[in-house]
């Protein structure tokens, strides 16, 4: 990529070194959650580092989706603590985790087709003045916020949601979870239904995204745009984590295709159903 | 964090060396209906192509209706020059049409939302007859409205309890309702009654004309405000909205409500008359600020966009923290208010209420009024001007029929003013609307 995707130093030093010197801002620890006699994560630790993209990867059933969802609060846990910035907060309520600076962008992207990107961006946080909707304010907002994300694929932001391509829809939707106080991103299947390039746009937006700081989880089982993107992976078998490493270079796709099929890939892995190194 | 000062600089180096970075070409299908604020310079021919693109693109607004209502009136006035282009005729006509206008954009509330209300029409007979009925009692104006508009709002956040919070479609509840608004109209008229309306407030909103002097200064008052909010408009769009466009407008209202004004000033009762009908028909400056505060409460407040946001997407409104149920709750409350502002108008056309008042086709026309207008039935797409529209289309069928006739045409006698061929030509226009929008949905989605 020859353009701002990885402009900052600190981002550079991720991708040759393993060592993580940053702390994590989310830490998940310990965390357990069943639905009735399904257990369905197992003593999950996860963490997510500022400026970094962790690809959350692993086959149906998994756990990915309930980890997240518990994360940004729509599930309660069993059992765990999560600190975020090194503080033990609860999350009992999306909103709790809005409140953190948690957003997620699930795969439906939940935009409404009828209204404009604009109107989209500020749903439910319209910014009313004398009553009235201010609707200058929100398209500056709107336009400086897709500016930080160097957007330049939209027309205009008064455009319908209907009348864009794929690509541009999942990029109004994270421009939507950017907006305003935002920490962690977690993008549920940002690519799945899109072609070459708008999945290179798509990435290139998640790349700078880490790039401003915002911890990124991306969920995908996409292992190609994993190993382009993201920083470290976390592999999940069976509720559990089987492994969570940096993407140093040594890992490969064979690798990643074995921790998600079996828990298990030479060193990494599971060990009879406990998380080895 | 301290990496967020780089970032802003690589990206934003790459921008000066386009100068209009992603804005090249300029849509602005938004801007002429609503309230753009791109940052673009517009002149009057982008608009124009906008507006092609725009309609070229499956969203169609209420292009049809109003060109519906152009053909009409080019087809009834060719064959009737002399009855139907009358003044009187014209005035007559809008009485006519305005208590499915009212009772249309009563539905557009729930309409937005995909919901439908089939008990908005006994809703207005409802509460035309609790008025009707108090002030046969012989209270005052004012108490008498008040316990009209209660039983409406009443009505309303019953229907929309049951169907926001207890989650029946709406199809069911307001089928049901039918039957059981129905039956406390007819308690309240009692069996095949009527009660009279002896109020000349309430008399005079249809049928009722202003004098001379006051539809002048109506028309005038109007036409500056329109200019006023035009003009506005203009300056915070930032150049979106040409100057010229406005003048073009502000212009065009100039010398439309100019003319109207001065014909429905003329005299236009027929010669033997025993006085002169002159002025402004009072619905007109009725609708029309009903037009205007609505259109306002759907476009410039929350609780308006939400509306469009709920009938565009429900999950994604209820994930943007937007209460989903109240937001339906409170859609059938406005039906059932702006419905006994019909219900008013229903009982002003004839000055009495009786079991009939908003029964029989009242309410289909007013659903029909709407998507012939450009409301989607599906939710989402609306707006309050198109209740007029499909209002003024569906008056002006039967209205243009009945003046038509018995005639002989292709060697067949045709009664074109019998209630069979007027109901066949509304229906096929009711049809033609719901095929536009179906279409035109498949072509945006």
């Amino acid at each position: 990529m020859q353009d701002s995707s990885s402009p900052t130093s600190a981002h550079d030093s991720v991708g040759g070194s393993t060592s993580e010197t940053v702390a994590p801002l989310l830490e998940a620890h310990g965390i357990n959650k069943s639905f009735g006699p399904v257990h369905v994560l197992h003593d999950v630790d996860f963490k997510v580092y500022p400026g970094r993209i962790t690809a959350l990867i692993g086959d149906n059933g998994a756990g990915k989706s309930t980890l997240v969802k518990c994360i940004a609060g729509i599930y309660g846990t069993d059992t765990g603590d999560l600190q975020f910035d090194g503080v033990e907060v609860a999350i009992h309520s999306p909103k709790d985790a809005a409140a953190l600076g948690i957003k997620v962008v699930y795969q439906d992207l939940a935009l409404c087709d009828n209204l404009d990107i604009v109107q989209n961006m500020f749903l439910g946080r319209e910014i009313v003045r004398r009553g009235t909707l201010d609707e200058h304010a929100m398209e500056l907002a709107a336009r400086q916020t897709l500016a930080s994300l160097s957007v330049r694929t939209v027309k205009s932001v008064r455009q319908l949601v209907a009348s864009l391509s794929g690509g541009q829809r999942q990029t109004v939707a994270i421009a939507k979870a950017v907006l305003g106080n935002s920490r962690i991103v977690i993008l549920d299947e940002p690519t799945a239904a899109l072609g070459v390039a708008q999945t290179e746009q798509v990435l290139q937006l998640v790349r700078r995204l880490s790039a401003s700081g915002v911890g990124v989880v991306i969920i995908s089982h996409n292992m190609n745009d994993v190993l382009e993107v993201a920083d470290r992976v976390c592999a999940m078998y069976l509720g559990r984590i089987a492994a969570d490493i940096p993407l140093d270079g040594t890992v490969t796709r064979e690798t990643l295709v074995e921790l998600i099929t079996s828990g298990r890939s030479g060193a990494h892995g599971l060990v009879n159903g406990v998380a080895g190194a | 964090m301290s990496n967020i000062d780089d970032t802003a600089d690589t990206v934003a180096a790459p921008i000066p060396d386009d100068p209009t970075p992603g804005v090249s070409i300029v849509d602005t299908s938004l801007a002429l209906t609503d309230f753009s604020l791109d940052e673009q310079q517009n002149s009057l021919g982008d608009v124009f192509n906008n507006t092609i693109t725009r309609l070229r693109g499956g969203d169609l607004g209420s292009l049809p209706a109003i060109l519906a209502i152009v053909v009409l009136v080019a087809i009834f006035g060719i064959a009737r020059p002399d009855s139907f282009l009358s003044l009187l005729n014209f005035a007559n006509f809008l009485d006519q049409a305005s208590s499915v206008i009212v009772i249309a954009m009563a539905v557009t509330f729930v309409l937005l939302l995909g919901d439908i209300d089939l008990a908005a029409g006994f809703t207005a007979g409802v509460s035309a007859a609790v008025l009707a009925t108090r002030l046969a009692d012989g209270w005052p104006l004012v108490p008498s409205l008040i316990a009209s508009f209660g039983v409406a709002l009443l009505l309303g956040a019953f229907t929309g309890f049951l169907v926001a919070k207890v989650g029946i479609p709406s199809f069911v509840v307001t089928l049901a309702n039918v039957l059981l608004f129905q039956g406390i109209l007819l308690l309240i008229v009692k069996d095949g009654g009527s009660v009279r309306i002896q109020n000349d407030f309430i008399n005079d909103i249809v049928g009722g004309t202003l004098t001379t002097t006051q539809s002048w200064i109506i028309s005038i008052l109007g036409v500056a405000l329109y200019a006023f909010s035009q003009i506005r408009r203009q300056r915070d769009s930032y150049g979106s909205i040409p100057m010229s466009l406005v003048v073009i407008r502000v212009g065009l209202a100039v010398v439309g409500v100019g003319l109207l004004t001065a014909l429905l000033n003329q005299n236009r009762a027929f010669a033997s008359a025993p006085e002169p009908i002159k002025g402004m028909p009072i619905v007109i400056p009725m609708i029309a600020v009903l037009v205007v505060a609505l259109s306002f409460l759907l476009n410039r407040l929350r609780y308006g966009r939400f509306l469009y946001a709920v009938g565009g997407n429900r999950e994604a409104a209820r994930r943007a923290g937007i209460n989903v149920q109240r937001v339906e709750w409170t859609a059938f409350i406005w039906t059932a208010f702006v419905a006994a502002i019909g219900g008013i108008f229903l009982a002003s056309r004839v000055n009495s209420v009786d079991s009939n008042t908003g029964a029989n086709d009242t309410l289909l026309l007013a659903v029909g009024a709407a998507v012939i207008g450009g409301t989607s039935l599906f939710g989402g797409r609306g707006r309050m001007i198109n209740a007029v529209l499909g209002g003024l289309v569906l008056a002006l069928i039967p209205n243009g029929l009945g003046l038509i006739g018995k005639t002989t045409l292709f060697g067949y006698d045709i009664d074109f003013g019998s209630s069979g061929v007027k109901f066949i030509c509304s229906g096929l226009a009711l049809l033609v609307a719901a095929s536009v929008d179906a279409l035109s949905r498949k072509r945006t989605a």
